[in-house]
């Protein structure tokens, strides 16, 4: 990175975060700080949902997820339209008739105190670590790459975020997110382009396809029943509902987006916009990292995409046996190279039957290549049993760095970085919120009706969270296995919270007792499962949910429906 | 301290042009999907 790249950088970060914190300074109504402003139109609305779902490493990570496997994970997003239209439906309009501040307060209307709190103290669990995980994330392969110190990394996008969160709350959280998209659409239309005017000369965007596709990569929908396959139409659709149900529906970082703003048309446009770009969206990203995968055809690539590490350990006596895997892997992808070409030629010659020899030549090549990829993380490993393989979150920042030019590195970097802000804007935003009205009021319901004391309080809180997800992020030495098992402690509760709603929407004879109870067992069964089954972690949000809603529905069975708990 | 509950009804219509209901809309919105879909199955046997 050069002056350029850090004045366009520091320029789009820190000049939105200035003026997300200046423009809503002076809030001071509890309704302001906790929903956002009451004129926000569908736009704003929608374009927050987008920027919280839209994580750093969701730009860092799926255009290598698309370079190593292909773009079946596109699948992944197929139940989040539909589930956009439940919660358009049938929470949304829920939520702004009570005019509620969190999701959980609805549980308090709807059963009794304690329901609501153990709904709101399980979002505080996942997503309070979850929060630690947005900041590190991303902090750990920007710094690994640019060579800037991680603890600064961490440090500093987290005291950025929460100047202004604490100083705006809700409302400096949409204004910013809008223009953090704003700098994220346009850092990765730039880098499409990029990508296509680096690629050989006559290639285009069809060549493109027609290489990414017999190469494997473009395999968008997989029909097949195969249940060791992990992204299908069918768990798309079904694992795909229930997850985004719970996310959209219930979780308070989410939630917050769209209960404020102008009215409930807003609202729910605001999620319609999101159910209409969400896929196109994300095949887009994928759809770069398949391209980049097409670049690195007639590029040589890395043989480790993360070349710190690789270097790192490539010397004493590791070096040979480092440099002999680099010589076979350039050799290797030259082969590749050049059978890639001749099914080009082949293929604009019309000779069918040459285009499958040289198509089966070119496959093969590239198999080879890919093993000797797999031979420099074995050699990494056994070099360093420590050392992280897994490369392919590398793959896009090596890419913009090596390709980009200077300037649009910088907005590449300010993507990341913008996407870290907004996600963990929300999240932040979310756990003061509902510690603030579901925890803090518990405790002091006298000081409820004091307007200006809840918004200050909510700022200490936001204070506090931002802080913690800074420290978990700076103190525990997280890994690979650390941001997958957030993802698993975020499926071993969302199931179970989705699993009260549901009830709270649909089952009307059901009362707070039983629900409480029902969702109690419902965690601890999960629980179970989870230390007892080996089977995929995003089955637990449908088993949780269903045993939440089977549960409750005995318990009420046994407790009787006589009981009157307010509604 | 003050409560803003929402007056608006499910009623409330969407004044998006070209659509009178919310059915409309979500209509719209799962046709559009199934047409994404759609495509991306298309997209996969031109291309895979």
């Amino acid at each position: 990175m050069n002056l350029i790249d850090w004045l366009v950088l520091l320029g789009t970060i820190v000049g939105i975060a200035a003026y997300g914190a200046w423009h809503t300074r002076g809030t001071r109504s509890l309704n302001t700080y906790f929903k956002g402003s009451s004129t926000n139109g569908w736009g704003t609305i929608g374009l927050s949902v987008m920027a919280t779902q839209a994580s750093a490493i969701t730009f860092l990570s799926i255009p290598g997820q698309a370079y190593e496997s292909g773009i079946g994970f596109v699948q992944n997003y197929f139940g989040l339209p539909l589930a956009l239209i439940i919660v358009c439906v049938v929470f949304l309009p829920i939520y702004r008739r009570l005019g509620v501040y969190t999701a959980y307060e609805y549980l308090g209307r709807r059963f009794d105190t304690k329901t609501r709190v153990l709904g709101a103290v399980l979002f505080l669990v996942q997503r309070g670590f979850s929060a630690g995980v947005t900041i590190y994330a991303p902090a750990i392969i920007l710094s690994t790459v640019l060579g800037w110190r991680v603890d600064l990394t961490i440090a500093l996008t987290g005291l950025l975020v929460i100047v202004y969160t604490v100083t705006g709350g809700s409302e400096a959280v949409s204004l910013t997110q809008k223009w953090q998209m704003a700098v994220i659409f346009g850092g990765m239309v730039t880098a499409f382009i990029v990508l296509l005017m680096r690629l050989p000369e006559g290639l285009g965007f069809s060549g493109a396809a027609h290489i990414a596709g017999a190469m494997g990569k473009l395999e968008a929908v997989d029909v097949s029943f195969d249940p060791s396959r992990r992204y299908t139409l069918w768990t798309g659709l079904l694992g795909g509902l229930f997850l985004s149900l719970s996310y959209f529906g219930t979780d308070q970082s989410q939630v917050q987006r769209y209960i404020g703003g102008a009215s409930l048309r807003e609202g729910r446009l605001g999620l319609m916009f999101n159910g209409l770009l969400k896929i196109p969206m994300q095949f887009c990203i994928l759809l770069l990292g398949a391209f980049v995968f097409v670049f690195y055809q007639f590029d040589k690539p890395p043989v480790f995409f993360n070349q710190v590490t690789w270097e790192r350990h490539a010397v004493g006596t590791n070096a040979p046996i480092f440099r002999d895997i680099e010589q076979r892997h350039a050799a290797a992808h030259q082969e590749a190279k050049d059978d890639v070409t001749k099914w080009l030629a082949m293929r604009g010659a019309g000779d069918a039957k040459a285009e499958v020899a040289t198509r089966m030549a070119m496959v093969d090549a590239q198999g080879r290549v890919d093993a000797i990829r797999k031979e420099a993380k074995a050699a990494l490993k056994a070099a360093d049993p420590d050392a992280k393989t897994r490369d392919s979150d590398y793959v896009f920042i090596t890419f913009i760095l090596a390709q980009l030019p200077h300037g649009a590195i910088g907005l590449l970097i300010a993507v990341m970085v913008a996407a870290a802000l907004s996600s963990t804007a929300s999240e932040l935003n979310a756990l003061a919120t509902t510690t603030t009205i579901d925890l803090w009021r518990r405790v002091r319901p006298l000081a409820a009706a004091d307007e200006a004391r809840n918004v200050r309080v909510a700022k200490w809180l936001t204070g506090f969270w931002g802080v913690f997800a800074i420290a978990f992020a700076l103190f525990v030495g997280m890994a690979e296995n650390l941001i997958e098992a957030i993802n698993i402690l975020g499926s071993i509760f969302y199931g179970v919270v989705l699993g009260i709603f549901l009830v709270a929407f649909f089952f009307k004879w059901i009362r707070g007792p039983a629900v409480f109870w029902g969702a109690v067992a419902s965690q601890l069964f999960v629980f179970l499962l989870y230390f007892s089954l080996t089977i995929g972690y995003l089955w637990f949000n449908l088993i949780g949910c269903a045993a939440c809603v089977l549960f409750s529905v005995l318990f009420q069975a046994l407790l009787g429906r006589s009981q009157t708990e307010s509604v | 301290m003050k409560r803003v509950p929402d007056p608006s009804t499910q009623e409330e219509p969407p004044g998006v042009p070209g659509f009178r209901t919310w059915r409309g809309v979500y209509g719209f919105v799962f046709g559009f999907f199934v047409v994404c879909v759609l495509l991306l199955a298309l997209f996969t046997r031109v291309f895979a």
